[in-house]
């Protein structure tokens, strides 16, 4: 894999001048990712914060070819110019290797996204879909989506006197990518370069659909200062409240499985929108997720399992 | 002062933008706290660099050289990621004293 | 030398298509309008285009993908109806402010509620917002021959605007007749061999940002070159209009003046309905009465002047819209003609009829009524809705 100082030579996707806010993981993912690949590059956005906040007309932070068209369709309109590079290609027009890369935020790809993007993987197009996934609608000001996690506070499922927040855990849209068959899909987070670089190099290096489903910690959204937001990832992972793994050809790998794994409070003590949770009266839904979280761990180790040795025939790595 | 924006006969077809004009905005002045490197406890490790959110570790040649003040925005993540110990070779300070 | 052959209405235009060969068709099938994208993927599967066919999962990824391809600098086209059309009403109009020349086939048919398959003008009408072109037909050859035009037109850098192409839905879609093809290489030699144009998003030496936020600062001036690139692609459209007569023969413009020179009684109308009001013209032309019928093709631009023109010579217009915008003061047809006579000093009286609509046949009695209507028009409320159960 490529290393630090390598990386440091190639083209920087992004200037600075965007409107992020101070410490937002959107653009690291955005850079970590776009930057493991020499190849030209080519990308659309979906609406939010990403978006918004790079292409403020007249200032554009992209320092390669983007294409915004709308909140719903970044999956189909990557389809578009990819389905066009194709055929350019085909009639002699273009011979240069180009990487098609989309990203979308939680709420444009699991909610109104998701039909566009599951239409786009189950054609077979040679792109690659990011999801920089903030568990909320952050650029409307923080309401959940199908990515809040259960118990979140967000703006359309608030903590109030009756309500604790979101009701529902969360949609498991990694696993609806899998099953869609396709190449390539992987889990990661913002805070560890190493990881999310070689996952989209692997991702740039095959040809088809590729997903990657990243954390991205947002201090506004989740309450917390903005310098914690890498470390935030990679508690995440510490919790096991998102795993780090990849699922290449229907064989999963977890990628950092972790020595100690934390109990889950230590990942929602650091957030504001958790505070609620730690309220006398409350205990019993801190117990459900951590049950939750056992739960989905388990169930993720067992199909490294077996998907082991159905697919690989025995061999458990 | 308001510069005068263009009429709209000046404007691109199609509401094009050339890449990278975001870097006429500062952003700097978001700032209420200011990273400070200290080049000479540096491992040229280039995590600070990976992980600014606003490309505002300037590089060269592999190596770290400064940070970019007209848009670095104050977050502090470089501090916190910079691995030197038992001092950071990025250290956070107030912007204004 | 044209090739005259039977066609409906949907295989003049997928035929158009094949020999305009786009580079890129993303579609989805929805009743009437299926076949033209059916027809056309079995050209795909033949070997007889060179197009990337995208079978996308619905009526807004077909647009968005259009937009998408169209962006990378592609020849792009789609079909749709309906509540298709209405699934890109999203899309419709950022495609017409990034000035991307995506030609799209649309076949005319009402929208829900409640669900009808069949033909009105109420999706097209409703889109007549967004800043494209609409070019309607009244029969499969001016379908044919509007599609090809149409492409030619909307990759003019004078307009750089998207167009759609209607006929109406089974009327003209289903309905075989008798066309006029030309041959592939006149239509290739007409539009010319690949899409012109200066903004590539494949053209990764030259980045650029397309689809930025405006905020209040630039949005409006951003909006202005559409409403210029509409004024002027009128004269565009003559001018193609004009080149295509005179190579393959066949005269369009931006409206169709039958027996309306001397006329006292004009009924305007769009689309199939006038080829049977022609019929009701010539009936009472031969017995003396001075009528005639204004079609009209080109409704985006809206050819204002023109058919002022045409309309303020005559003494009684009956205007026959096939959609209602609900606005209680008649059709968008009615509505537009009525606020381009304003300023004239003689106006013709004027009513609306609203007629045709989820695919009521519209006969040549009902069109022999209208006439009549018009012989004692200070009778007549404004807006009438014909051909309904009272």
């Amino acid at each position: 894999m490529v290393n630090l100082k390598e990386l440091s030579t190639r083209q920087d996707p992004l200037t600075g001048g965007h409107r992020m806010c101070p410490g937002c993981g959107a653009p690291i993912v955005v850079r970590q990712i776009l930057m493991a690949t020499k190849d030209p590059k080519v990308v659309v956005c979906a609406t939010g914060c990403l978006e918004v906040s790079t292409t403020i007309f007249p200032y554009n932070a992209w320092t390669i070819p983007y294409l915004h068209n709308a909140f719903e369709n970044a999956a189909a309109t990557l389809s578009g110019i990819e389905a066009c590079y194709q055929n350019f290609k085909r009639k002699g027009k273009i011979d240069k290797p180009i990487q098609f890369v989309a990203f979308g935020g939680d709420g444009g790809t699991y909610d109104i996204g998701l039909q566009s993007l599951s239409g786009a993987m189950e054609r077979g197009h040679d792109l690659l879909y990011v999801c920089y996934n903030n568990e909320a609608y952050m650029n409307t000001g923080v309401q959940r989506s199908g990515a809040t996690p259960k118990g979140a506070n967000t703006t359309t499922e608030p903590v109030g006197k009756v309500k604790q927040g979101k009701v529902q855990w969360r949609k498991d849209l990694t696993e609806i990518m899998v099953a869609h068959g396709i190449p390539y899909v992987a889990q990661s987070i913002v805070g560890n370069w190493a990881d999310l670089t070689r996952k989209a190099e692997k991702a740039f290096s095959i040809r088809g659909p590729k997903f990657m489903n990243v954390l991205q910690p947002c201090r506004l959204g989740w309450g917390y200062k903005p310098e914690d937001t890498c470390e935030l990832g990679r508690l995440a992972v510490e919790t096991c409240v998102w795993p780090s793994y990849e699922v290449e050809n229907g064989v999963y790998k977890i990628n950092l499985k972790p020595k100690n794994k934390k109990p889950v409070v230590e990942f929602l003590k650091t957030q504001d929108r958790f505070r609620h949770l730690f309220k006398p009266g409350n205990e019993h839904l801190l117990e459900e997720i951590q049950k939750e979280v056992d739960r989905r761990w388990e169930q993720l180790l067992a199909k490294e399992q077996s998907t082991a040795i159905a697919i690989k025939g025995g061999e458990n790595k | 002062m308001s510069v005068k924006k263009p009429a709209w006969k000046e404007l691109n077809e199609g509401d094009v933008v050339e890449a990278g004009t975001a870097v006429k905005f500062e952003t700097g002045d978001w700032r209420s706290e200011r990273p400070t490197w200290h080049p000479e406890i540096c491992i040229q490790c280039l995590i600070c660099w990976t992980y600014c959110p606003d490309s505002s570790i300037l590089v060269e040649n592999q190596k770290m050289t400064g940070i970019d003040y007209k848009h670095c925005k104050g977050c502090g993540i470089c501090a916190k990621e910079c691995p030197v110990k038992p001092n950071k070779a990025i250290t956070m300070g107030p912007e204004r004293e | 030398m044209a090739k005259v052959v039977a066609k409906t209405g949907n295989e003049a235009m997928a035929e158009a298509m094949r020999q305009i060969d786009p580079d890129v068709v993303a579609a989805y099938p929805i009743t009437p309008a299926t076949e033209i994208v059916m027809i056309f993927a079995k050209f795909v599967a033949d070997g007889l285009v060179n197009t990337e066919y995208v079978a996308v999962e619905s009526e807004h990824s077909a647009m968005s993908a259009c937009v998408g391809a169209a962006a990378a600098g592609g020849r792009v086209m789609t079909g749709t109806s309906s509540q298709g059309l209405a699934l890109m009403y999203e899309i419709l109009p950022i495609a017409a402010a990034l000035r991307l020349p995506i030609v799209m086939c649309d076949v005319n048919r009402a929208i829900s509620g409640p669900i009808n398959i069949h033909c009105d003008h109420s999706d097209t009408m409703a889109a007549r917002d967004f800043g494209w072109l609409q070019i309607f037909s009244e029969n499969s050859q001016e379908a044919y021959d509007s599609l090809i035009q149409a492409i030619r037109i909307a990759e003019d850098p004078r307009v750089h605007l998207p167009a759609m192409v209607t006929t109406d839905g089974f009327i003209i879609s289903h309905c075989m007749d008798r066309i006029e093809i030309l041959e592939d290489n006149e239509v290739k030699n007409f539009i010319g061999q690949d899409r012109k144009t200066d903004v590539k998003l494949l053209d990764t030496d030259k980045p650029v940002a397309i689809g930025s936020i405006d905020l209040q600062d630039y949005y409006f001036e951003h909006r202005m070159p559409v409403a210029q690139a509409m004024k002027d692609s009128k004269k565009v459209i003559l001018e193609v209009a004009q080149e295509f007569g005179q190579k393959f023969g066949r005269k369009y413009g931006l409206l169709e003046e039958y027996k309306t020179a001397d006329a006292e009684n004009i009924i305007v109308a769009l689309g199939s309905t006038c080829g049977t009001a022609k019929v009701v013209v010539d009936e009472l032309r031969a017995q003396g009465k001075k009528v005639g019928l204004l079609k009209i093709r080109v409704f985006r631009p809206f050819p204002a002047e023109e058919i002022v023109q045409v309309l303020s010579k005559a003494k009684n217009v009956a205007v026959l819209d096939r959609s209602d915008s609900w606005s209680g003061q008649g059709g968008q047809v009615f509505t537009e003609i009525r606020s381009a006579l304003f300023d004239t000093k003689v106006k013709p009286g004027m009513i609306n009829f609203i007629y045709g609509l989820g695919g009521r046949e519209i006969d040549l009695d009902q069109i022999r009524s209208a006439f009549k209507a018009l012989e004692e028009i200070d009778k007549q409320p404004m807006v009438s809705y014909l051909g309904m159960r009272q």
